[in-house]
């Protein structure tokens, strides 16, 4: 895969007699894994030079909370691109998802809502149409063997405009209580978005890293076919990960409804760059096979707390979209020194 | 023990047109060359051998100048070697065909052939207009001169193995070189490409270019070569003519031992009521690519302890009936039995839970994930074993693997090292674990030694031996005699049908044709 010339390696010939040299390379992984550590603590330090404000707890459960609805999409990509695949519909899925169960569930009158359902439905909605639309890209993808990029380039467009469409462009507002609960209880002074999303991501390392599952992701991302013939039902663990991702989009969509008691016709346009940005800033491979989920939550939580320290900082609003583009390219170049591979 | 001279070249001979003297070249700790060299006489074909990793890519790459030697030097026809940056004047003087492709398959050969190199319409900035009819005239050209039957207008993707090495070699003449490395050029070819190959080479050589020829097999070099080359950890250990050098000489400069190549001992006779593991019955199945059908009516049974050997060259349907046993691909009729039960056809996991494991034909493709570790890819076969409710334990797969490396003597610092940096040998080695891992009560292999080194084929065979002591079944597919030489028994397959039966002890000559379709 890599154009260089690489040298094989001389190894020694002397015989089984020799006892394997300890080897050095989990701790190596490791050390990749915590790349964006020093970074993140140089940010810190850096943010509470700009403002003592940015260590308050308030302050830092803010930067978790608005991180964790995009975590979780960041979280959904990971598991999409380490099988070797990209998933653009995410972003729409976080807006549609939420979109749709409003539009069931608000009564008439109000804004575009029809009021069918009653609203203790709204989780349930929200989440079935996650997975509804991981089944349809599943399907075209894994089924008839289209394009991934090209599937979910489509169907991020399909999506948005399904929500535009429902909601007649406007916001959904009066949302049931349901809906509202992870993006507005807090427990011990917490919200529950943060716990929901720091549990995910533990779950989705533990997965990752020590599941038969999770270790099959990594052989499909990095060669199909030997995971084929090694016996994976790849489209299988191919088409659930696409179900999984759209899932936790549209759970993620619901932790920022919840928070803003409302669904914009817009939620999550965009959002899709950022993930990818922190996806990459992460350490993973948008060629697949490589990166880990611990990779990733540094890389969006990187990229959040420059963001608020930029806030902080002062930085006029018209200009923070600006930053931001910069910011990942700055921390883009960041990781690739601090990582020392070249990103793919 | 005693060793070749290091030099053996008379001084009558003419002035060398390559000598690489004492050249050392370190990768970090890794010492890929140790004040090795080699000198090339114009108009011989020198091979180049050397076990994995004994430092042969490295030396290619410093005599292309695409390495820079830490100390040494390199000279062409007594000339320094040009400027490192300078990759016009390398080119003049040598080129190198390598065994992966240079050729960019959507272009078409001529595009290929004058790469960045394109002829303009006229002079000025029209030059830098692409003069189509100028660049199909001047490849149609140099194809004819070189009678390399190609069509210029072609797309590089169509062309076969065979056809897009002589692109490459044309190529490498167009520049004016009058040497040319290969590198493997017979690793993809079957055997009346390996001949042509031959014959071409000859007619080149008889016009002036002088090749340096890399290659596993000895049979090849003795065929072709007139001086040859062994290296062996990173230094030059053995040069001469071939007449000096004769292939168990070489074979014990390559290994650094006195004996190689053993003949292999004789083995008991299979006790009669040996169980039936794999029952094939009037298989059919299609070939690889298109529609026509690749094997029909196959029948055969391989008995617990047995390992048979089905024999053919490309075309024969001895990978398909192969890939179709483990799943790989549906029959389109007939039924497989292991042990008795039948198994549910084009499914791998439903072939490995009945014990079936598989070394398949490419290593690269459906072989290893090269970014993954060997313990990752040793195991990968049987999650099952490393942990319950579908989670693995690290230290569960660890220990698996160590095992696995030490039973198949894969040279690693540890299993988590990442495959990709393996020898091909080691490599291979990991494939045939994979397989093993899961205690399998048939194993099925193809082409188990494309393309490893002397050592790593032994270590290989002689893990079929193991297998076949421990009571499993084995099924090898192979052109490689070597291969087939570790079966009880032999099918030789021809164009998808069962042409010879041959108990051991065989002749290869009766083989071979067999397997070429000549008839007795």
């Amino acid at each position: 895969m890599s154009s260089t010339q690489v040298p094989s390696p001389t190894t020694s010939h002397d015989g089984p007699g020799t006892a394997p040299a300890p080897s050095r390379q989990p701790m190596l992984a490791r050390v990749r894994d915590l790349a964006l550590v020093p970074a993140i603590i140089a940010i810190a330090v850096v943010g509470y030079l700009v403002n003592p404000v940015f260590l308050n707890s308030d302050n830092l459960i803010n930067i978790l909370q608005t991180m964790s609805e995009i975590g979780l999409l960041v979280l959904a990509q990971t598991l999409v691109l380490v099988a070797g695949k990209m998933d653009l519909s995410l972003e729409s899925t976080f807006g549609l998802a939420p979109g749709v169960a409003a539009w069931l569930i608000v009564p008439t009158g109000v804004t575009h809502g029809l009021g069918l359902l009653p609203g203790w439905s709204g989780v349930p909605v929200t989440l079935l149409v996650g997975v509804v639309v991981g089944i349809v890209n599943g399907a075209l993808i894994v089924r008839f063997g289209l394009n991934g990029f090209v599937v979910t380039l489509g169907m991020l467009i399909v999506l948005r405009g399904l929500l535009t469409g429902i909601s007649g462009g406007q916001t959904f507002f009066g949302l049931p209580g349901s809906m509202l609960y992870i993006g507005t209880t807090q427990w011990l002074g917490i919200p529950v978005s943060i716990y929901l999303c720091l549990l995910l991501f533990a779950l989705g390392i533990l997965v990752l890293g020590y599941t038969r599952l999770g270790r099959a992701l990594y052989a499909i991302g990095g060669n199909v076919d030997a995971a084929r013939a090694a016996g994976i039902r790849t489209g299988r663990v191919l088409w659930g990960t696409l179900v999984v991702a759209s899932t936790l989009a549209a759970l993620g969509g619901l932790m920022l409804s919840g928070r803003l008691a409302s669904v914009a016709a817009a939620q999550g346009n965009g959002a899709i760059f950022t993930v990818f940005a922190a996806a990459v800033i992460g350490g993973v491979s948008l060629n697949g096979g490589r990166g880990t989920v611990f990779g990733a939550f540094t890389g969006i939580l990187l990229l959040y707390m420059i963001q608020n320290v930029l806030t902080l900082g002062g930085v006029p609003a018209q200009w923070i979209s600006a930053l931001n583009g910069a910011i990942i390219l700055v921390a883009l170049i960041v990781s690739r020194i601090t990582s020392g591979q070249a990103q793919e | 023990m005693s060793q070749p001279a290091p030099e053996r070249l008379t001084p009558q001979r003419p002035r060398p047109l390559v000598q690489a003297t004492g050249v050392s070249k370190r990768y970090g700790t890794t010492v890929a060359l140790d004040g090795a060299g080699i000198t090339i006489t114009p108009g011989r074909t020198h091979a180049l051998v050397g076990r994995n990793g004994a430092g042969k890519s490295t030396l290619v790459a410093v005599l292309t100048g695409l390495q820079i030697p830490d100390e040494g030097s390199v000279s062409f026809d007594g000339q320094p070697a040009p400027a490192p940056a300078d990759r016009d004047a390398w080119r003049a003087k040598v080129a190198c065909v390598y065994q992966k492709s240079t050729i960019i398959p959507q272009l078409s050969v001529a595009e290929n052939l004058y790469l960045n190199r394109y002829p303009g319409t006229g002079d000025g900035l029209r030059r830098r207009l692409v003069s189509w009819s100028r660049l199909r005239r001047q490849a149609q050209d140099l194809l004819a001169t070189w009678e390399v039957d190609v069509s210029a207008a072609a797309r590089a993707a169509d062309l076969s193995v065979e056809q897009r090495q002589l692109v490459e070699i044309a190529r490498a003449l167009s520049f004016d070189t009058r040497f040319i490395i290969l590198d493997e050029p017979t690793a993809q070819l079957d055997s009346h490409a390996i001949t042509r190959l031959f014959e071409r080479m000859r007619a080149l050589q008889a016009r002036g270019v002088t090749f340096l020829y890399i290659s596993h097999h000895l049979e090849e070099v003795y065929r072709i070569c007139e001086d040859v080359t062994v290296f062996r950890d990173a230094r030059r250990v053995a040069t001469g003519t071939v007449e000096q050098l004769d292939a168990s000489t070489v074979v014990a400069a390559m290994t650094g031992d006195a004996l190689a190549l053993i003949a292999r001992p004789p083995r008991p006779r299979l006790p009669a009521g040996a169980p039936v593991v794999l029952d094939v019955r009037d298989l059919q199945v299609s070939a690889a690519e298109g529609s026509f059908e690749a094997a029909s009516a196959i029948s055969f049974t391989v008995r617990a302890g047995e390992v048979l050997g089905l024999a053919g060259g490309g075309g024969s349907g001895k990978r398909e009936i192969a890939e179709t046993l483990v799943g790989l691909r549906s029959a389109r009729s007939g039924s497989i039995r292991v042990d008795g039960q039948a198994l549910t056809p084009g499914s791998v996991p439903s072939a490995l839970a009945a014990g079936v494991g598989f070394v398949p034909q490419d290593r690269h493709h459906q072989g290893f994930v090269p970014g993954l570790s060997i313990a990752e890819n040793l195991t990968m076969t049987v999650p099952h074993r490393l942990g319950r409710f579908g989670t693995i334990r690290p230290a569960a797969r660890t220990a698996l693997a160590r095992t696995l490396i030490q039973d198949l003597d894969v040279k690693t610092p540890g299993p988590d090292l990442a495959v990709a940096a393996l020898s091909g040998g080691n490599q291979q080695k990991v494939v045939m674990g994979r397989a093993l891992a899961g205690d399998p009560h048939l194993l099925v292999l193809i082409q188990p030694t494309a393309g490893v080194d002397v050592r790593s084929k032994e270590t290989l065979l002689d893990v079929v031996d193991t297998v076949r002591e421990g009571g499993a079944a084995v099924l090898v597919a192979s052109d490689e005699l070597d291969d087939l030489r570790t079966c009880d028994r032999v099918l030789a397959l021809f164009q998808g049908r069962v042409v010879g039966d041959f108990a051991a002890g065989w002749s290869d000559l009766e083989l071979i044709e067999a397997m070429e379709g000549i008839e007795r």
